[in-house]
């Protein structure tokens, strides 16, 4: 690929405190992500697929700079992004933005949609007073929301959840970001309009060179929308690679468990699900003192070595990784 | 006779200015014993308002203004309030979205059946109630020693799968599924769908099941209806609304849903937003979203159109060639 790498993750580890709330009782730590290591290049967009509670939000929250990673880091244009200080963090977050599963209250209620184009316009792009009005017009028209004076003196409450949302990414085309940090941008909306939305940003993608790390747990909707596909679980990377390859052809048990419970109305027989029954279907909270494979309990094809190492990245393609036993 | 039947069901809102909103517009449909049928539509088409409706779970501001529901032949509408609460659980029983916070924080699951079999006067017994909770726990798949947890102790799917044990408690014809499994994670959504279909067949009551999500829904029900904006658009077996479509609507939404394994191509999915219910267009409420609409034609309420096994209200319907490719 001769695309440039705009943002990536290298060995990235999180750990949570969790039950310090009692003095009394020593608390334990949870590791939310267990070496997590990705390229996002340039006018690309990269899914992160999984359940709850396998850490897909908390790589987006540890770009947004809300924790400090326990170890490994994130760089951005080549630069650690926790180390970040003045101008260049400053640049930074003007470069990353993220967008919100809820648009009902990511948008100030009582503001109007022109106030929200307004302030990064006027605090980090000198547009004089005189454009003002029809920079905002030609955001507002990039996204789609037409007529833009109409909609510009628009309070929040008066748009559908579909045009918030839309509202939202013109907002940061006018901060002028190139990465975006989209965390189930689609799951609370109508579902008529959600691949709207979708398109909007795969155009975003393709005409205005952004990368997007598009969190989800729609497997179809990250095949339509993204290049390339991390399967989590746990907080562990056990698939990765291009996304066709990834979904039509799985290798690792959990990334086939994932694939044969989506709804898919084309599916010809019932498939039965690849999982070990009667072991509760929660992700498993991980912590630092376990080893072996998260994914074993429920694994059909589980073998004792499992409990042993997480095995290494294997190479199955150019385009596709995995780490299971038995590749 | 049909288990269920609902009539011209016309359910309003009334709003602060004094007037009313019409969430439910004359809907008209039926269910047989043992059939699945499936609802589906955006949010606010009036989806749950109709299962609400149908065991008179509404409160003001809603208020049923006509039509009639007919369980097994009584006119739901008709009867008391004790005759409700015994049709309620007893012949119909009904499971919501967010079902798992349903369940009493502070006592032991085990109570909580027991309170069920004591009220609706199965048994008394509390070794007999115990007997009989932990064979339907049994049944949804949960180890029968979790009988003594508190509803913390349990996680999400298998809190909404107690709560699918007490709707199934006291052998329900018809069970209603509103939205049952939005909460949870795919995995566990299909391990839960599959468990209640499986004992569909087993206990053969009927099920009526609400949900937005219309790829998951073609996969399991025999029957799907459409809603859209208070209307039902179109009713059909979910073979024909899958590959032949008829109301615009139904394709559309059918269409915002990316293939999983199937070609990758551009998709429109619907333009415009959904309708504001305060102020409705005059004839068929689609029509402003529509890429199939005649100006003027459209602007005349659509009447109902019969074709195999199901109905549909449009005035210019998709019209498919032999092979069942839409020729349009």
């Amino acid at each position: 690929m001769n695309k440039k790498i705009i943002f990536s993750a290298k060995n990235v580890v999180m750990d949570f405190a969790i039950g310090t709330g009692n003095p009394l009782r020593k608390g334990k730590t949870l590791r939310a992500l267990n070496d997590i290591s990705f390229d996002l290049y340039e006018g690309e967009s990269l899914a992160v697929v999984g359940e709850s509670g396998c850490g897909k939000s908390t790589i987006c929250k540890l770009a947004m700079r809300f924790y400090k990673p326990t170890s490994g880091k994130m760089t951005f244009a080549g630069e650690d992004i926790h180390k970040l200080r003045g101008k260049n963090l400053k640049n930074y977050r003007l470069k990353s933005q993220m967008v919100f599963q809820d648009p009902f209250s990511s948008l100030n209620p009582i503001k109007n949609i022109y106030y929200h184009l307004k302030r990064p316009l006027a605090l980090y792009h000198d547009i004089p007073r005189s454009k003002l009005r029809q920079t905002m017009n030609d955001y507002l028209e990039m996204v789609g929301l037409t007529p833009p004076e109409e909609v510009g003196n628009k309070f929040p409450h008066e748009l559908s959840g579909g045009q918030k949302q839309r509202a939202y990414l013109a907002r940061i085309l006018a901060v002028g970001a190139d990465v975006i940090f989209a965390d189930e941008p689609t799951s609370m909306l109508d579902v008529s309009v959600r691949i709207g939305v979708l398109n909007l940003m795969t155009q975003m993608k393709e005409d205005m060179n952004k990368s997007f790390l598009y969190i989800t747990h729609d497997i179809a909707t990250a095949r339509y929308f993204s290049d390339r596909i991390i399967v989590l679980y746990a907080g562990h990377m056990v698939e990765w690679g291009d996304v066709h390859e990834v979904i039509l052809h799985p290798k690792h048990p959990y990334t086939k468990l994932l694939i044969a419970a989506a709804p898919d109305p084309e599916r010809k027989e019932k498939v039965e699900l690849p999982v070990v029954k009667d072991v509760d279907s929660e992700v498993t909270a991980w912590s630092p003192d376990k080893k072996g494979c998260p994914f074993r309990n429920r694994c059909p094809v589980a073998k004792p070595e499992c409990a042993e190492a997480f095995p290494e990245a294997k190479k199955i393609s150019d385009k596709q990784f995995v780490r299971c036993i038995h590749y | 006779m049909a288990l269920l039947e609902v009539k011209n069901l016309c359910v309003d809102y009334a709003t602060i200015d004094g007037g009313f909103v019409r969430a439910v517009d004359n809907v008209s449909f039926s269910i047989k014993s043992g059939e699945s049928l499936g609802l589906a539509g955006e949010s606010g088409c009036g989806k749950s308002t109709i299962a609400y409706s149908l065991l008179k779970l509404h409160r003001p501001p809603a208020i049923i203004s006509s039509g009639s529901i007919l369980i097994q032949g009584k006119n739901i509408l008709e009867l008391s309030a004790r005759e409700l609460e015994k049709l309620r659980w007893e012949e119909v029983g009904i499971v919501f979205q967010s079902a798992m916070n349903c369940l009493n924080p502070v006592v032991k699951i085990e109570k909580q059946f027991y309170e069920i079999f004591k009220y609706h006067n199965v048994t008394t017994n509390k070794k007999k109630a115990k007997t009989l909770s932990e064979e339907l726990l049994r049944m949804v798949g949960i180890p029968a020693d979790r009988l003594i947890d508190y509803p913390h102790q349990l996680s999400g799917g298998m809190r909404q799968r107690v709560v699918i044990a007490m709707a199934l408690a006291l052998k329900p014809k018809l069970l209603i599924l509103d939205e049952p499994t939005t909460a949870l994670d795919t995995v566990v959504q299909r391990e839960i769908l599959e468990k209640i279909f499986e004992l569909k067949e087993k206990l053969g009551f009927a099920i009526l099941f609400i949900t937005h999500d219309i790829s998951l829904m073609m996969e399991v029900c025999d029957n799907i209806a459409i809603m859209y904006a208070g209307k039902l658009v179109e009713k059909n077996t979910a073979k024909n609304i899958l590959y032949e479509p008829m109301h615009p609507y139904s394709d559309g939404l059918k269409k915002s849903f990316p293939s999983l394994t199937g070609e990758i191509k551009k998709m429109v999915g619907i333009p415009g937003n959904p309708l504001d219910l305060r102020n409705i267009p005059k004839g068929c409420r689609f029509q402003e979203r529509c890429f199939n609409a005649i100006k003027g034609k459209c602007d005349e309420e659509p009447v109902i159109s019969s074709v195999d096994d199901g109905f549909f209200y449009c005035h210019n319907p998709l019209k498919y060639n032999k092979r069942g490719v839409n020729s349009e």
